[in-house]
């Protein structure tokens, strides 16, 4: 199966109510499959006129309690950002994929991580953050829309999957029925309002000063929560390493790969692959740094997670960085001989 | 400090949160003292003498605060007669409205029902989120010019053509009211405005664009109507078509339009009085009243059914 069809098959095995989006390289094949199986399942599928009308429709779905998701790729999620911003806001619920390709500008169609501070840091104006999901794998795709959908609905905050152009096209065995769909109770959801209760509404308004201060301490501190329950990562063959590669997503495949040729060449080489980007795993990173003697931080951009792994570190040993971008995919090869040429200058010292 | 939206109606809720609302309205005094402008304001409605009949008061759907818009102001008279529809109609536990940015931002403090606050342009794909997974239940949206027939006019467009099975109501006042006056879409030729000082020139922005006119072409609406709410003859003619608007979504035969003209003083640097005049002297020779497409054929059996 295609890392976008896993996407868009666990949207219906995760009791996906609707789902909105408009057409975009290299994701369209969710929403062409869901147009195909959304509608046997009773359920709701549209494609829009635009990112800006699809995730305004996820506000209105989401804010009437459903479950809703959307996806696009980078252009797409550029224009949605406003409307995300209002969701985080709102404190709504949604599931949003981003199958990243390499820009600035209409760019490439090929895969690229230039995404991650967009992903990371808000996106959109204000204050806010996104819990934000990284699979490296078609499984993950999968696994993650399941996992997204519940963190959405647990922290009331929209949830991205940041994958790319070559994970959502990728073909790999996935297999189904590990999880099952939550549903949880919002009492808060526009539906209508009885006698019994006071009306809801749903609104990112705060035109006070006072209140609206409020409002972003409520939200974060609630990422606070976040960052304490959440945090999820991956390590490979890290107990004895003494340098240390950070990749998330297919960055951290081919860093996989990497580490395992270095091990042949006797260097003693392990992996970090941050999971949840927000929450990052800054405090294991922090603690991983003090066995290390050179961390290498590899992605498909020109340095955006490597400004957090240095945070996390905080100066303990160096942070470098090798980055291929503009769709290029990195080479083992060069990841290899990247870090041997680190631990050669670092032994001339 | 000004902020770019920071309006004298924002200044004045601001002021008015602030202190608790009708703090004037707890009125000791024996009934007969009371003038008729405490009574105006007073908490609940009640008669000055028990023999009296109330013969009005607000519908239970509004919600009983008073309101931030300007004296003369077309949006409290609209958001009245949308209430009072779903009063009567006995579908508040039904209905679920949209008011995106725009004066009547505020509308979810006043209509006693289900809301969203959409983004600027937006509410017309939020409605339609709300929609289409609750199929039974009755959606509007309330949008200004400049939300309707601007930024948001592909939505506008769109939603429409789908025909999704909601009402829109457009409040078109010709400008953009919350952010101070500037040139909507809809300014009237020569219309001086803050950001048309000199008038609008129809050699720059072209002629006000007519909504109703335009979206009356697309399949996916089923009623269109222009009214005002400047007379009691006109409010009567409104009132009746918004009660249209929400009958017909029943029958699930497509989007229902009603624009009003509605008046601006603030902005239009008019008595309330004035700018009810203004309406009918100008607005109206570019915006003709009326209704612009009516269900007809087989439709028209189907309404016998809803009334
Ligand atoms: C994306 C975005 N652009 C601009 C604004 C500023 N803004 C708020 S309301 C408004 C225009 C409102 O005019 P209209 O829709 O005609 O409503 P009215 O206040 O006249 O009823 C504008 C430009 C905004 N809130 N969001
Ligand atoms: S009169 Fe104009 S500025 Fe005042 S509340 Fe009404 S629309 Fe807004
Ligand atoms: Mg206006």
């Amino acid at each position: 199966m295609k890392g976008n069809e896993a996407m868009a098959e666990a949207a219906i095995q995760a009791g996906c109510d609707a789902y909105f989006g408009y057409p975009i390289t290299p994701q369209s094949e969710v929403l062409e499959y869901l147009a195909k199986e959304m509608p046997k399942h009773g359920r709701v599928v549209l494609q829009a006129e635009s990112e800006v009308a699809s995730i305004n429709m996820i506000y209105g779905a989401a804010g009437a309690g459903f479950r809703t998701m959307t996806s696009s790729s980078s252009p797409g999620i550029s224009l949605m950002q406003e409307g995300i911003s209002y969701i985080a806001g709102a404190e709504l619920p949604c599931l949003i994929a981003n199958v990243n390709r390499a820009g600035p500008g209409l760019g490439t169609i090929q895969p690229g991580q230039g995404d991650y501070f967009q992903a990371t840091k808000g996106g959109g104006h204000g204050d806010y953050r996104l819990i934000v999901l990284a699979p490296s794998s078609v499984q993950e795709m999968a696994d993650f829309v399941f996992l997204g959908f519940d963190l959405a609905d647990k922290y009331r905050n929209p949830v991205m999957i940041l994958s790319d152009g070559a994970i959502g096209q990728m073909m790999e065995k996935v297999t189904f029925g590990k999880f099952k769909p939550k549903k949880v109770d919002k009492p808060w959801a526009t539906v209508g309002k009885p006698e019994t209760r006071e009306r809801n509404f749903i609104t990112s308004l705060h035109i006070k000063s006072e209140d609206m201060e409020k409002h972003v301490e409520h939200i974060y501190r609630k990422y606070d929560e976040v960052k304490k329950n959440e945090v999820r990562y991956e390590e490979i063959l890290t107990d004895d390493a003494e340098y240390l590669l950070a990749a998330y997503g297919l960055s951290a495949r081919i860093c996989h790969k990497a580490v395992n040729m270095l091990r042949e060449k006797g260097i003693k080489a392990g992996l970090i692959r941050p999971i949840t980007l927000f929450p990052f795993p800054e405090e294991r990173i922090n603690q991983l740094a003090d066995k290390m003697k050179i961390i290498l931080t590899v992605e498909m951009n020109t340095g955006q997670m490597v400004e957090d792994v240095r945070l996390s570190v905080n100066g303990k040993v160096p942070v470098h960085f090798f980055g291929r971008f503009g769709g290029m995919i990195p080479d083992p090869d060069e990841i290899v001989n990247k870090l041997e040429n680190l631990i050669n200058k670092n032994h001339a010292l | 400090m000004r902020s770019e939206e920071h309006t004298l109606v924002e200044e004045e809720l601001i002021s008015k949160k602030d202190e608790p609302v009708n703090k004037s309205a707890e009125i000791t005094n024996t009934p007969e003292s009371i003038t008729a402008e405490e009574h105006l304001i007073a908490e609940k409605p009640r008669c000055l003498d028990e023999d009296y009949e109330m013969v009005y008061h607000k519908p239970k759907t509004m919600v009983d605060v008073s309101m931030h818009y300007c004296p003369g102001c077309a949006h409290s008279l609209l958001h009245k007669l949308i209430m009072e529809a779903v009063d009567e109609l006995g579908i508040q536990d039904k209905t679920i409205g949209v008011a995106p940015v725009g004066c009547a931002v505020f509308a979810y403090d006043y209509m006693n029902i289900d809301m969203t606050e959409a983004a600027h342009g937006r509410a017309s794909a939020t409605a339609t989120g709300i929609k289409r997974l609750l199929p039974d239940s009755y959606v509007f949206t309330y949008q200004g010019d400049g939300d309707l027939a601007a930024i948001g006019i592909a939505e506008t467009i769109h939603t429409i053509n789908r025909g999704e099975n909601i009402a829109i109501f457009f409040m078109n006042n010709a400008v953009y009211g919350m952010t101070s006056g500037q040139m909507a879409p809809t300014s009237l030729i020569g219309m001086k405005t803050t950001t048309s000082p000199y008038g609008r020139d129809v050699h720059e922005y072209g002629e006000p664009i007519k909504v109703s006119e335009l979206i009356s072409h697309l399949p996916g609406s089923f009623y269109v109507t222009r009214q005002a709410v400047n007379s009691a003859t006109a409010v009567r003619k409104a009132k009746k078509a918004i009660m249209n608007a929400f009958k017909y979504q029943k029958l699930n035969k497509g989007t229902c339009f009603v624009e009003i003209i509605g008046n601006c003083p603030s902005n239009w640097k008019m008595t309330p009085l004035e700018a009810s005049k203004f309406i009918d002297s100008e607005m109206i020779k570019v915006f003709p009243l009326g209704d612009i497409k009516l269900p007809k054929g087989e439709d028209l059996k189907l309404l016998e059914e809803v009334k």
